[in-house]
Parts: C-alpha cells; sequence; structure tokens
C-alpha cells in the first residue's frame, strides 16, 4: 500500500509490514494504540487497588501516616521525581524522531531514558537499603524504634508494595524500550508510517511516570 | 492438505470442501501437531480453549460429585474434614476461574467474534494464542498447588484466615492472578476487535447481540481484573512474609480484603452470564425464527450490566458490620441488575411470542435457561434485601442461588452454543434425539439438585459445612440423587458429540437456516473466514421473515 519512504538519515525504511487481518494501516495502528490504552487502563486499575489501601489505612491511622511519612527522604524522592519526569520527555522525543525517519536520534532518545531509568534505580536502592537498615520494614519485619505508633508498620507495607510494584514497571518499561531501541539500531526501522513500536513503548513508559506522580506525593508529601 | 491427512486434526470433515479444493476449511489446513499448537487462527484457538475448558470442567465435576456423595450421610462419609474442605475449594476454584468465566467467551467469543464482524481474525492473534497459554500456565500452577498440600480456604480466599493457614496458599492464589492475565488480554482483544475490525455494512446497532454480549464482557473482565490481580498478590505476599495488609493483629482490615475481593468477584459473576445471554439471544431469534424483540434494550441492557454490576459488590457484606445505610445502598443497587435483566427476559418471551417456533436442542436448553435466569435472578433480588439476607447469609440458600443463576444459566448457554454452533464448528451434525433426551436430564437433575438445597438452607443449613444433623438428611440425599441425574446427563451429550464428532452426517452450511451472520461462510470456515474479499453485510442481523407474512419454514 505504502511505497518505500526515504528517511532524514539517509536510509531507506522499510516498507510497514501490514498484518493479512487487517483492512488498511490506519486501522491496524488504530487497533494497536486502542489495545495499549487499554492495557495501561488495567495497569491503572492496579495501582488503584494500593491507592485504596493507602487511603483506608490512612485514615485508620492519621498520626502513623504523617509521622512515617516525614520520616522519608524528601530529597531523594524529589530527585528521582525529576529524573522520572525528564526520561518521559526523552521518550516523547523518541517518538517525534521515529516519526521523522531519524533513526539514530530514536536510539540516542531511548538511550538517555534508560539511563535516566537506571540512575532511578539506583536512587530507589539507596532509599530502600537505608530502610532495610534502620527497619523501617513492613508488617512483621519492622523494627524502628524512632516511630512506635500503631499502624507505622502498615505504612511501610502499603510504601513497599507500592514503590516495588512500580519499580517492577520501571523494569518492564526499560525492556520494552530496549526493544525499540535494538530494531532502531540495527534495523532502522522507523519511518513517518511505521512508529507504532516506539510510540507504545512511549505510552508505557508515560505510564510508569504517571503512576510515580501519583506515588510520590501521597508516599512523601501528604 | 487432502482429507486423507486430516487424521491429526480432530473432527475434521473433509466431505464439505469439495467445492472449495483450493481453501480448505480450517480443521484441515495443516495437520501437524505443531501448526495446531503454534496457530495464530481465531477458530483453532477457540477449539484448542474447548478441550482444556472441558477437560477443567469435568475436573471440577467430579469435585462436586464428591461433596455430594460426602453430605449424603449427616457424619463423615467418605472423607475427613480437611479433605472436604480441599475439596470443596478446588470445585470452586477450579469451576469458577478455570471453567465458568473463559467458557463462552474464550470458546464460543473467539470463534465466533471476528465470523460475526466480518473480520479475518481477531485484532491481535498472537496476543490471543498467549492468551491461552497464559492460562494453561496459572491453571497448571494453581492445580499443583492444589494436589501438593491442597487449599482450605474456600474459593473467595477470606483473609485472616487465608494469610495464617499453613496449606498452599501461595501457588494458587499465583496461578489465579495468572489466569487473570488471559482474562484481561482476552478482554483487550476482544473490544479493540469490535472497534476496528466490523466488516463494511456492520455498524454498531447492526452488530450481532452476541457480539454487544461478548463485548460488555470484555469490558467487565478488563476493568475488574486488575483488582484482584491486585488483591490475589497481596493476600500471596502476606501469606509467605507477613506483610500485615489484612491481618487484624497488625491493623490489618479483613474488611477491606471483601471490598477488594467482590469489587472484582461480584462482576465477575456478569462475566459469566453476559456471555450467555448472548448466546440465548442468538438461539432465541433462530429458533424462533423471529427477528430479536427489542434489539437496541437488548444490547444496552448488556451494558447496563456491566455497569451496575460494578456498584452491587457490598452486598456480600450485609453482615461484616456496615452501616445499615449502606447496605441498604448495596441492596438497592444489586436490584438494578435485576431491572437490566428482566429487559432481557422480557425481550426473549417477546421473541418467541407468535414465532414459528423450531424446538431443537439449543431451544430445549433456551427453556431451561429462561428458568433458571428467572428463578436464580428472583432468588437473587430476595437476597439483595437486607432483612432476608441476614437469616439466609452463608447458608445454602445462597449456594442454591448462585448455582442457579452462574451455572445453571450459564451451563444452559454453553450447551446451547456447543449445540447450536456445532455444525458451525465441525460441519457435521449430532442425533437430535439423544440431545433433546440429555436436556431434558439435564434441566430436570439441575433442579433436582440445588432446589433441595434452598431448602435446606431456607431451614438453616450453613455452607461449607462438613456434617449437619440429622433433620437435614433427607434434602440432602435428593440433592445428590440430583447430582448423579445430572452427571449422567452429561455422559450423554458427551458420548453422542464425539459419535456426532468422528461420524456425523455432514450438516451443510446452514442447516438451521439461521440468519446469523456467522452462517454465511462456509461450514467449517476456511481458514481465513472467508473465501475471497471482505464480505460486507447490508441486513440486521436477525432478520427472519415474519412467519405471519410469508413463508414459514417447512421444518416446523
Amino acid at each position: 500500500m505504502q511505497s518505500s519512504v526515504s528517511t532524514a538519515d539517509g536510509t531507506v525504511a522499510p516498507v510497514p509490514r501490514l498484518a493479512m487481518h487487517f483492512a488498511s494501516l490506519e486501522v491496524q495502528n488504530h487497533a494497536a494504540r486502542l489495545g495499549m490504552w487499554l492495557f495501561l487502563a488495567t495497569e491503572i486499575l492496579l495501582f488503584a487497588g494500593l491507592f485504596v489501601c493507602y487511603g483506608v489505612y490512612r485514615f485508620l491511622f492519621p498520626e502513623a501516616w504523617a509521622a512515617s511519612s516525614r520520616s522519608l527522604d524528601l530529597t531523594m524522592g524529589t530527585v528521582n521525581t525529576i529524573v522520572l519526569i525528564t526520561s518521559s520527555l526523552t521518550a516523547a522525543l523518541a517518538v517525534h524522531y521515529a516519526k521523522e525517519g531519524k533513526n539514530k536520534m530514536v536510539v540516542v532518545q531511548i538511550a538517555l531514558t534508560l539511563l535516566m531509568a537506571v540512575g532511578f534505580l539506583v536512587i530507589k536502592y539507596f532509599e530502600y537499603s537505608h530502610k532495610f537498615h534502620v527497619g523501617t520494614l513492613p508488617g512483621r519485619f519492622y523494627f524502628y524504634e524512632g516511630i512506635q505508633l500503631p499502624g507505622a508498620p502498615m505504612y511501610f507495607t502499603v510504601y513497599f508494595c507500592s514503590t516495588a510494584l512500580h519499580g517492577l514497571h520501571v523494569i518492564i518499561g526499560m525492556i520494552v524500550l530496549t526493544f525499540a531501541m535494538v530494531r532502531a539500531w540495527r534495523k532502522a526501522d522507523f519511518g513517518p508510517n511505521n512508529y507504532t513500536m516506539v510510540e507504545l513503548g512511549s505510552m508505557y513508559w508515560h505510564l510508569v511516570d504517571l503512576v510515580w506522580i501519583f506515588l510520590f506525593p501521597m508516599l512523601y508529601l501528604v | 492438505m487432502t482429507p486423507s491427512s486430516s487424521i491429526a486434526s480432530p473432527g475434521a470433515a473433509p466431505a464439505h470442501d469439495e467445492h472449495h479444493d483450493h481453501h480448505p476449511n480450517y480443521l484441515v489446513d495443516g495437520t501437524t501437531i505443531k501448526s495446531w499448537l503454534l496457530t495464530v487462527d481465531h477458530k483453532r484457538i477457540g477449539l484448542m480453549f474447548l478441550f482444556w475448558v472441558l477437560l477443567f470442567f469435568l475436573v471440577g465435576g467430579i469435585f462436586a460429585l464428591l461433596i455430594r456423595v460426602e453430605l449424603l450421610t449427616p457424619g463423615p462419609t467418605i472423607m475427613d474434614a480437611m479433605t472436604y474442605n480441599r475439596t470443596f475449594t478446588l470445585h470452586g476454584l477450579v469451576m469458577i476461574f478455570l471453567f465458568m468465566i473463559p467458557a463462552i467467551p474464550a470458546v464460543f467469543g473467539n470463534f465466533m467474534l471476528p465470523l460475526m464482524l466480518g473480520a479475518k481474525d481477531v485484532a491481535f492473534p498472537r496476543l490471543n494464542l498467549l492468551s491461552l497459554y497464559i492460562y494453561l500456565a496459572g491453571a497448571m500452577l494453581a492445580l499443583w498447588g492444589m494436589l501438593n498440600g491442597g487449599l482450605d480456604t474456600g474459593w473467595t480466599f477470606y483473609a485472616p484466615y487465608s494469610t495464617h493457614t499453613t496449606t498452599t496458599v501461595a501457588p494458587v492464589l499465583f496461578g489465579a492472578f495468572i489466569i487473570g492475565f488471559s482474562s484481561i488480554v482476552t478482554g483487550i482483544n476482544f473490544i479493540v476487535t469490535t472497534h476496528t475490525m466490523r466488516a463494511p455494512g456492520i455498524t454498531w446497532f447492526k452488530m450481532p447481540l452476541f457480539v454487544w454480549a461478548i463485548y460488555a464482557t470484555s469490558c467487565i473482565q478488563v476493568l475488574a481484573t486488575p483488582v484482584i490481580g491486585l488483591l490475589l498478590v497481596l493476600v500471596t505476599v502476606e501469606n509467605l512474609f507477613g506483610f500485615g495488609m489484612f491481618d487484624p493483629a497488625r491493623g490489618g482490615d479483613p474488611v477491606l480484603f471483601q471490598h477488594l475481593f467482590w469489587f472484582y468477584s461480584h462482576p465477575a459473576v456478569y462475566i459469566m452470564v453476559l456471555p450467555a445471554f448472548g448466546v440465548m439471544s442468538e438461539v432465541v431469534a433462530a429458533f424462533s425464527r423471529k427477528n430479536i424483540f427489542g434489539y437496541r434494550a437488548v444490547a444496552y441492557s448488556s451494558l447496563g450490566i456491566a455497569f451496575v454490576g460494578f456498584f452491587a459488590w457490598g452486598h456480600h457484606m450485609f453482615v461484616s458490620g456496615q452501616s445499615t445505610f449502606v447496605g441498604g445502598l448495596f441492596g438497592v443497587l444489586t436490584m438494578l441488575v435485576g431491572v437490566f435483566t428482566a429487559i432481557k427476559v422480557f425481550n426473549w418471551v417477546g421473541t418467541v411470542y407468535k414465532g414459528a417456533v423450531d424446538f431443537k436442542t439449543p431451544f430445549a436448553y433456551f427453556c431451561g435457561f429462561l428458568f433458571f435466569t428467572v428463578f436464580g435472578g428472583m432468588t437473587g433480588i430476595a437476597l439483595g434485601t437486607v432483612s432476608l439476607d441476614v437469616p439466609w447469609h452463608d447458608t445454602y440458600f445462597v449456594v442454591a442461588h448462585f448455582h442457579f443463576i452462574m451455572v445453571g444459566a450459564t451451563i444452559m448457554a454453553f450447551l446451547a452454543a456447543l449445540h447450536y454452533w456445532f455444525p458451525k464448528m465441525f460441519g457435521r451434525t449430532y442425533h437430535e434425539g439423544w440431545g433433546l433426551v440429555s436436556a431434558a436430564l439435564i434441566i430436570l437433575g439441575f433442579n433436582a439438585t440445588f432446589i433441595p438445597q434452598f431448602l435446606v438452607g431456607n431451614n438453616g443449613m450453613p455452607r461449607r459445612y462438613y456434617e449437619y444433623p440429622e433433620r437435614f438428611q433427607a434434602l440432602n440425599v435428593a440433592s445428590t440423587a440430583g447430582a448423579s441425574l445430572l452427571a449422567f446427563g452429561f455422559v450423554i451429550i458427551a458420548m453422542y458429540l464425539t459419535y456426532a464428532l468422528l461420524y456425523g452426517r455432514a450438516s451443510g452450511k446452514n442447516p438451521w437456516r439461521s440468519k446469523g451472520y456467522e452462517w454465511l461462510t462456509e461450514s467449517p470456515p476456511p481458514t481465513h473466514n472467508f473465501v475471497g474479499p471482505q464480505p460486507t453485510y447490508p441486513e440486521e442481523p436477525h432478520f427472519y421473515v415474519d412467519p405471519k407474512k410469508a413463508e414459514v419454514p417447512d421444518a416446523v
């Protein structure tokens, strides 16, 4: 249907693959995007369950919640927020360059995104190891002397469950983006008609970012 | 591709593709094991789901019979109390997560949805195959856990018991979590297929009602399943590490568990019955030879049930200490489901009215279905009333109610779908007489099993109890007798359908002379569903000529 399109960095973008069962490329891309949106909705609902737990226990243990929240390292949390939001920008730029067929720039932008993702995880590692050290741990592992309010272990149950689940999503997002990067690098595959993979990977990354934007104020600021 | 090489594919029907030698039907197009296991054809995936779903139905059914035998006498009969707990947990778990939820969407939804939309496949064929393997992986993990230690919590895994019991909670719950992924993937696939792959001419209000039902079901699957996924993970983590999320000893709230659990598991009931409603809309139109009465009302009421189904979970917690106001509110919201269901029931009855009824096996199941839906639904309204639910709570009355609506209605629809679409799927016909006999046996057996349970529950026998007072015995014996009748009916079906699969007459393209879109292509369909270009559909989906005005089919 589409002829080969010459891309900005001189290579010839391959003809996009239209699967047998779709009427046109437009419909195929629409289907891919719709599927991704639905999937992201399920991801948000997955976290929503944790938000409900957070809300209920915050209502039951307001003092413990306030005290525990203050015990978190606000600087590390803020730096992590900035890192993650910036990585969302580079992920979006990757889509932009993929649309223009600048595959090298796609590689660069995704590499930057991955770099920041690693940075995020490293900071998270330091936060976690500090907590393991002082004993602000979930449930029966809690041994921190500083906060002796009922409900404080529950706060850290919610904290660890939600940040660990988020961290898992960071790792999954990194894997997805790595696949897109390898394709841009090895095959120079993306162009004006064929950028769905980068777009979907980037959408997933925005979700990871978005969830953190909810988790950060909930856990660190409130 | 020759018919003689079709031994590896079950039920290949070589008799039918003599006109289309260059377009072999999907059963004989590729006969190696690999061509089945790695297929992306939605029809083959549907058949593989059918195989597994039936296998798990057999497993769950055997455990149901073991429960009934155990309850034959007031004291211990064939097993000890712990085995009994594990047996009813396994029965519930297998039947709900491995049979009821995937039964109609994953088998008939997969097979029929693209055909009904004039599409060559679902939107994401490889994801579709993946959902089968995710389902199997989860099933294997859960069953492995059940066999290595077992689980005694009941299928509801109520905390804090489930977080403290020493039986194998973790693998079973994690298995259920994985199965949930399969459900989500299937739901996303069907929604996207419905949105993007309708053939020219099929507008939203020209979609067959089965498609509407599957669409509404998929919405529930996508919106509800993640919540229980999270919950299962939290309980698993708590059981393994003692995080205390739902443990009252550590400040956790077990009622929060119930809220999150029923937020999924109540809509899950509609994941089971909405596809059943969809099947029945197709069957009732086809065998009354009349266009469905109130097409739009039936279509919208599917969405209505899906919507209000999300606001009814609190009726599982009338006795959990929630306020009277909240109890009343959830009671009213629960009854709204009854309103939407009544819309459907009246429209089905309106369709049969003055129709030229062709009383074939699927229609027999429709009759049983109508009874189970109305009876089960009415008892549901009664249970939605707080003052009535309090004495009935956790008695056999509830067990009988949810078996009527979930199991009765869904099994009727599953069997109706199996018989109605059997010629479409395999290109062969079964013996009509045996079909009617077994339908009668199953409907009778079902009533005989569960009507005594209504009575015994109303007399006060609690559910899940291993022993019971002497005075409940007569009704329990009646119930067990009914269960054996039911099982006998299924054995007959298994026999004549297997026979039909192997030796049945070729059915021809459209043996029912149905107007459903799926019958416009060959039976069984060719690999890519249609020969030639994508078809167009100018007519409405259930466009039967008015029997009073025009030709009455000679089969009547």
